[in-house]
């Protein structure tokens, strides 16, 4: 592919958190590898989902995508144009071009604001919209788009339903007439039955707009339903990336497999026939990743050689990209899975001792 | 006759100067020994305020009223005084939650909080206890049992912290586990352990597992009977094979075409329920579900309609239910790949486009 058909390409691309410690000098005494080394293209007016369990670095990868936090390393190159050497001024005016939708649209709205306020800010901010019957226009095309109703304009954030309210979200980054939207878990804090109308809502306004969309989730059901393409991630890397369909059909990397072997689906004869793939443990820290490949600690195929020293980098086989140095034997079913004993993962970022805790309540209280 | 009765539990929390919340409005169900029954809905529908009305957990506050019979064993647990309920609770009965550390108490080793259950409920003591309480950690699959008894609750990740609650809860061989909620916070791959571990838990002790969940998923692979809450009622209870296959209230399908299935492709339109849970009529006054159903009638509205007892062991609460797809009504049931979708969409599809049009305005 040529660079003018992809919209957003990311080379190797790394945010390393410092970890600091001390009470009077903060000393680095190790860094969260929350993104260690990210290719992926997104093809204009195309879907990229990015799917993994917590703490993989979802969230980090998309706002460092749009600069909005620093990467350590790598490149971000959006429309041909490498963001990460930008000046502030110019990612500035780049910044209208790409827009974020998050997941808890009550956090990111100020509840100080109508509706009409929040809107108009950006298109302020971004100078659009010279006079004020322009605006009004804009902002009116946009509430239509989202299916809000003129009157939302004087409310305030508080007064909508969630749906309604991840509904002002999307307005606001529409508004400004982007080319890129990163969704982060857009329908995570919503209801099932208002889950649908915004993925349905995303998936008509790509069609309406040609909206190039980041959607990053960890329900792999609603990455599955709205993307072309599927990155999952593992421990700030990805592991696999393939067409939604082909990664439902014949995942490769064990990660990839039982992940998908997790998730529940609303059908008894589904869940009775399929095959299950239970992980021991759980996910370890980034602070402290495994070494080599960072899912042998848990890997049901693990091998004795290359898992735990050498890290696999993402190659094609097939219609997927898999990093997984036995992709292929696995594949053909010459390796077989085994057991793995769980090893214990110290929650991150608590003390070591219990501290003074108020109003404990007795023991086994509730059983 | 059923370990658990419950019928016609109301609860309902009055404060002054605000609107009085029906929180949980005239729910049944029951549940058989060693069975799993799901209790399904959207959050605010009810289900953690009837679990916690039955365990006699609500918060005492003024204002609080809570009716109804919940019949375990043929003893009305509404009905208990304090010492007699907490008895029950722990020996034949238990809980777990959403979030273990909300139950586990932080400044207690995991071992000392285990082995106290086994000296209340069981007797147990000494290096007795302390051997038990390594076994049913070893059997909730807590790697190195011995050494996880002296550490506490913050040492412990999300899933273990589940684990050893579920442990705890296990630990006097109830007859009947209750369990909010219980993956809700944790990733897919601890989820689905977690959820393994208590069908095994359930399969071997023959105890009855009530499982409260918003997600449908969960439900399909675990329950024999599952109960679908809308607004504090149960509005749909049914098998879990005939429900999937053909659900019949309208809530119960419009959930089922909401969800986005992994097993369906790219583009496939959901089928969303217009408005929201907010768009609710007060059940007195017709089906709170008829401001966002598509086949709402005149009937549906004036008052709440009657529970309907159809002949394959399921109920509804409706007046004009979905239909069985392709099927006279009488003819057993053999349910079919695919059924569930061609189903939903065929039931909702002509009235939808008329109603969202109506109800985004
Ligand atoms: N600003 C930050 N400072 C330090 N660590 C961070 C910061 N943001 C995220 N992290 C860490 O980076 C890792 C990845 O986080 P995140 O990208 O939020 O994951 P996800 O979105 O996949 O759940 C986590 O371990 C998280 O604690
Ligand atoms: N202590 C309380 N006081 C007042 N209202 C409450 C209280 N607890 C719950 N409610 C209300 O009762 C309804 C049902 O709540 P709940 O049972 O927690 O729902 P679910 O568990 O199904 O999400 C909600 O509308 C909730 O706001
Ligand atoms: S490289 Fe080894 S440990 Fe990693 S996924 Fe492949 S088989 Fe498993
Ligand atoms: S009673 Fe009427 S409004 Fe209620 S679910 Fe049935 S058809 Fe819809
Ligand atoms: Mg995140
Ligand atoms: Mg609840």
């Amino acid at each position: 592919m040529t660079g003018s058909e992809n919209l957003v390409e990311v080379r190797d691309l790394k945010v390393h958190f410092p970890i600091k410690r001390g009470v009077v000098f903060d000393k680095v005494v190790g860094h969260v590898k929350a993104v260690d080394g990210v290719d992926l293209s997104i093809p204009r007016g195309r879907t990229y989902g990015l799917v993994g369990e917590s703490g993989c670095g979802k969230s980090t990868l998309g706002r460092a995508l749009l600069q909005l936090t620093p990467p350590t390393g790598g490149e971000v190159r959006f429309d041909g144009v490498d963001l990460t050497r930008l000046s502030a001024g110019r990612l500035r005016s780049m910044r209208r071009r790409m827009q974020m939708i998050f997941q808890d649209p009550m956090s990111s709205l100020d509840p100080r604001q109508n509706v009409e306020s929040i809107l108009t800010e950006g298109l302020q901010a971004h100078g659009i919209g010279g006079s004020r019957d322009e605006r009004r226009r804009i902002i009116g095309e946009t509430l239509d788009a989202v299916g809000l109703p003129r009157w939302a304009l004087s409310r305030y954030p508080h007064e909508f339903s969630g749906g309604q309210r991840q509904r002002i979200g999307i307005a606001r980054a529409l508004v400004l007439g982007p080319e890129l939207i990163v969704a982060d878990e857009p329908v995570s804090a919503l209801d099932v039955s208002i889950q649908a109308q915004v993925v349905n809502l995303l998936d008509e306004l790509q069609e309406r707009l040609g909206l190039t969309y980041l959607v990053i989730a960890h329900d792999l059901a609603v990455v599955r339903h709205i993307s072309d393409v599927v990155g999952v991630m593992y421990l700030g890397a990805l592991v696999e990336e393939a067409s939604g369909d082909q990664l439902y059909r014949e995942p490769m990397h064990p990660y990839t497999r039982a992940l998908m072997s997790a998730v529940p689906v609303p059908d008894p004869d589904v869940e009775d026939q399929r095959e299950r793939i239970l992980l021991s443990g759980d996910l370890p820290s980034p602070a402290n990743p495994p070494s080599g490949c960072r899912f042998h600690t848990r890997c049901p195929w693990a091998q004795p050689t290359r898992c735990a020293d050498e890290r696999p980098v993402l190659r094609q086989i097939g219609g997927s990209k898999v990093a997984c140095h036995f992709a292929e034997r696995i594949a053909s079913g010459e390796l077989r899975p085994h057991r793995v004993t769980a090893e214990v993962v110290r929650p991150a970022d608590e003390g070591d001792a219990p501290g003074v805790v108020s109003a404990p309540s007795e023991p086994g209280s509730y059983v | 006759m059923a370990l658990l009765e419950v019928d016609d539990l109301s609860v309902t929390f009055a404060r002054r100067g605000q609107r009085t919340v029906h929180a949980v409005d005239g729910v049944s169900f029951s549940v058989d020994a060693g069975e799993v029954v799901g209790l399904v809905g959207e959050s605010g529908c009810g289900k953690s305020v009837t679990s916690l009305a039955i365990m006699g957990l609500l918060p005492k506050q003024p204002g609080l009223r809570v009716g109804g019979k919940a019949v375990f064993d043929g003893t009305d647990l509404l009905q208990l005084d304090d010492r007699s309920r907490r008895d029950i609770r722990g020996r034949d009965i238990a809980m777990i939650f959403q979030d273990p550390l909300s139950s586990l108490n932080p400044v207690i080793p995991i071992g000392l909080q285990v082995t106290e259950v086994l000296t209340r409920h069981r007797g147990m003591k000494g290096e007795a206890a302390a051997k038990e309480a390594a076994e049913l950690l070893d059997r909730v699959g807590i790697p190195d049992p011995r050494r996880r008894l002296k550490e506490y609750p913050h040492q412990l990740s999300g899933g273990m912290r589940q684990r050893a609650l579920i442990a705890m809860a296990v630990a006097c061989r109830p007859r009947l586990l209750i369990a909010d909620e219980p993956t809700t916070a944790l990733d897919v791959t601890i989820q689905a352990q977690i959820l393994e571990l208590l069908k095994e838990l359930v399969r071997d002790s023959g105890t009855a597992l009530v499982m409260i969940t918003h997600d449908l998923g969960v439900v399909a692979g675990m329950c024999d009977t599952i109960n679908v809450l809308y607004a504090g009622r149960v509005v749909e209870t049914a098998r879990r094979r005939p429900l999937f296959a053909a659900p019949r209230h309208p809530y119960t399908v419009g959930l089922l075409g909401s969800i986005p299935r992994l097993d369906s492709g790219r583009g496939e339109r959901l089928t969303p329920i217009p408005g929201s849970v907010r768009d609710l009529l007060p059940w007195p006054d017709g089906c709170a579900f008829a401001p966002r159903c598509t086949r709402r009638v005149d009937d549906c509205v004036g008052a709440p309609p009657e529970l309907v007892l159809a002949h394959d062991d399921r109920s509804y609460r409706c007046v004009n239910p979905a239909p069985v797809p392709g099927r006279e009504p009488d003819s057993a049931f053999a349910p079919q790949t695919g059924a569930v979708a061609a189903g939903a969409s065929d039931a909702a599809a002509p009235a939808e486009a008329a109603s969202r049009e109506e109800e985004s305005a």
